[in-house]
């Protein structure tokens, strides 16, 4: 179920578009419901979606399909997405992606038993002069080296307590 | 030489709250279009200054604006294309959070000039932080009587609206992006007709990068001439070139354009990383063809990047040194394409993945020298035979590393075996312990 606070906060994004063009809030809304929903979507929210935005389930499912952005199975509490593409590569993104499996015990597109981390690995972030990097969640870590990854999945653990 | 987009940014205790940009003198270009300048003198001036767009097609922006029609009481839309996703592309990410209202006083003045009194900033998805900056800065607009209903009194109303992708590199494709913002998968429409007349919701449209836009103010300031007056020949104005991969000092560069790679690389970028040699460059995003070192003194311009073989593009110029696998590079890029391709039509979408398998298998040792004939067979059925540019794109990193590294493809299929061992190889470089 789609909160109220959420409801609010949709209503204003539907008002940034001509009143005959709710579907425009489409991706917007689609962001807030999937935050609310701890990062991921489920058959249900994309139906009341459909319902909120006057549109077919099937508007919201294509689109839903569609953009990498969307999750429809569970993630961790921390969505660790490592930039995968060239420049990130030229920097050593291979082996930042290793050391990532090697620490947390699994492997790309995989959970964390604990449920803590998820790794995924994306295409270009728009961070090629700071590379390698990854992206936690909103937040973007930049010129990635072991000491730091090991810092900042310690202040996530500890922050999760 | 002096900055025009990076200077506020670059003195020192700016930031982006709108009064820093008040103290460098922001706001007072628009001031002085809403009393001086009527909306066709602005599309000429624009015309005049010679910018080009940003974003990765280079097309004159005062033309651009003026195939919109002059009807009145017509609704026309301005979208700021800020889906920067092009490999190796991360200027408009500084431009939109080292100085929003600079880009947002470039769209006001722009909605004006074509008549649009909505515009919207559609933003990557991925970037949350950028996101923030500028609906802040958006309601800071506001709150000054920038943004809104009759504007500093000029009786001229304007809305600004920041909308988030959410990760489709295609929706940087002007029409995938109209598409998006409607809502609906990312998918390029058949042009013509072009946004100008059937944009957002069918109405004229006109489609601006972040850097493009940003560049706005600055020439009303200072006039057309000005601006024309910078560059070379056609490449007026200075650009962001964002410089990445194995250089000293990687980063975003402010530069006039017509300056050269060497210079770029060697005096901004202070060179090669531990001073390796060269191998390869790609000057314009991952969608432009390949430069060797050969080309280093090949222009920052359009047109000497273009006569050179390859495109000037989003900006994005990334540096291979001499131990980087050139089919690893492409197989890395071919996975982006894969990746990216939206699926509309047939050639891009069956093709793309079709090109990174057999790169995949020479990559891996298991190629034939076939192969080489099979994928420049693949690129000529891809290339020019889609709706969008997508085609060109997923077909350059192959053509290009096959003119000119093609030596490097048998190798690969003759040893069975890439000559570059990995792990030794990552021990060298970036991610250090």
């Amino acid at each position: 179920m789609i909160s109220e606070t959420a409801k609010k906060q949709i209503g204003e994004t539907v008002s940034r578009y001509p009143e005959d063009q709710k579907r425009s809030a489409l991706l917007p809304v689609l962001h807030i419901v999937q935050y609310e929903n701890n990062g991921h979507l489920t058959e249900a929210l994309m139906t009341e979606v459909a319902e909120i935005l006057e549109i077919s389930p099937l508007q919201v499912y294509e689109v839903v399909t569609f953009y990498t952005m969307y999750n429809r199975n569970p993630v961790g509490k921390y969505h660790i997405q490592v930039c995968r593409t060239l420049p990130c590569a030229l920097m050593g993104a291979e082996k930042l992606v290793s050391y990532l499996e090697e620490k947390l015990g699994i492997g790309c597109g995989e959970t964390t038993p604990d449920r803590l981390f998820t790794l995924t690995e994306v295409e270009c972030l728009a961070s090629c002069g700071t590379a390698p990097m990854m992206q936690i969640n909103e937040d973007y870590y930049e010129n990635l080296n072991k000491n730091k990854v090991d810092k900042i999945l310690e202040e996530l653990r500890q922050k999760a307590k | 030489m002096e900055l025009i987009l990076f200077k506020n940014m670059s003195s020192p205790g700016y930031t982006p709250k709108i009064s820093s940009y008040l103290e460098a003198g922001g706001y007072q270009a628009l001031e002085k279009t809403l009393k001086e300048i009527q909306p066709d003198q602005l599309i000429e001036m624009v015309k005049k200054s010679g910018l080009r767009g940003r974003g990765g097609a280079g097309f004159p922006t005062g033309t651009k604006w003026s195939f919109i029609p002059k009807t009145p009481n017509l609704i026309k839309y301005l979208c700021c294309n800020a889906d920067e996703g092009e490999p190796g592309t991360f200027k408009d990410r500084q431009l939109m959070e080292k100085d929003p209202h600079q880009l947002i006083e470039g769209m006001i003045i722009s909605c004006y000039a074509i008549g649009a009194h909505t515009a919207y900033i559609y933003i990557r998805g991925e970037l949350v932080h950028a996101t923030r900056v500028l609906e802040k800065a958006i309601s800071e607009a506001k709150a000054k009587g920038f943004l809104g209903k009759n504007i500093l009194n000029s009786g001229f109303d304007i809305e600004i609206y920041v909308h988030r992708g959410a990760g489709a590199y295609i929706c940087g494709e002007e029409t995938a992006l109209l598409e998006s913002l409607e809502g609906k998968r990312g998918k390029p429409r058949f042009k013509p007709p072009f946004p100008a007349n059937y944009g957002l919701y069918g109405k004229p449209t006109v489609i601006n990068n972040v850097e493009t836009l940003s560049n706005i103010p600055h020439i009303v300031t200072h006039g057309g001439e000005w601006y024309a007056g910078i560059g070379v020949g056609k490449s007026t104005g200075t650009r962001l070139f964002s410089l990445s991969g194995h250089v000293k000092k990687p980063g975003n560069y402010e530069v006039p354009l017509g300056e050269t790679f060497r210079h770029l690389i060697f005096d901004l970028g202070g060179g090669m990383l531990n001073d390796k040699k060269l191998k390869a460059i790609i000057p314009g995003g991952a969608s432009a063809m390949v430069f060797t070192e050969e080309h280093l003194d090949v222009k920052l311009d359009f047109e000497a990047v273009a006569a050179a073989g390859s495109m000037l593009g989003s900006g994005a110029v990334t540096v291979m040194d001499e131990e980087t696998c050139m089919v690893w590079a492409t197989l890395n890029l071919m996975h982006f394409f894969a990746h990216e391709s939206c699926g509309k039509c047939t050639p891009c979408r069956e093709g793309a993945p079709w090109l990174y398998k057999i790169v995949h298998r020479i990559e891996h040792g298991e190629g034939k020298m076939e192969d080489l004939g099979l994928l420049a067979d693949l690129c000529g059925n891809i290339a020019g035979k889609t709706v969008c540019a997508f085609g060109e794109a997923e077909v350059a990193p192959i053509l290009g590393t096959i003119k000119y590294f093609r030596n490097e493809y048998e190798y690969h299929i003759r040893e069975k075996k890439c000559p570059i061992h990995r792990s030794e190889r990552l021990a060298t470089i970036g991610f250090p312990g």
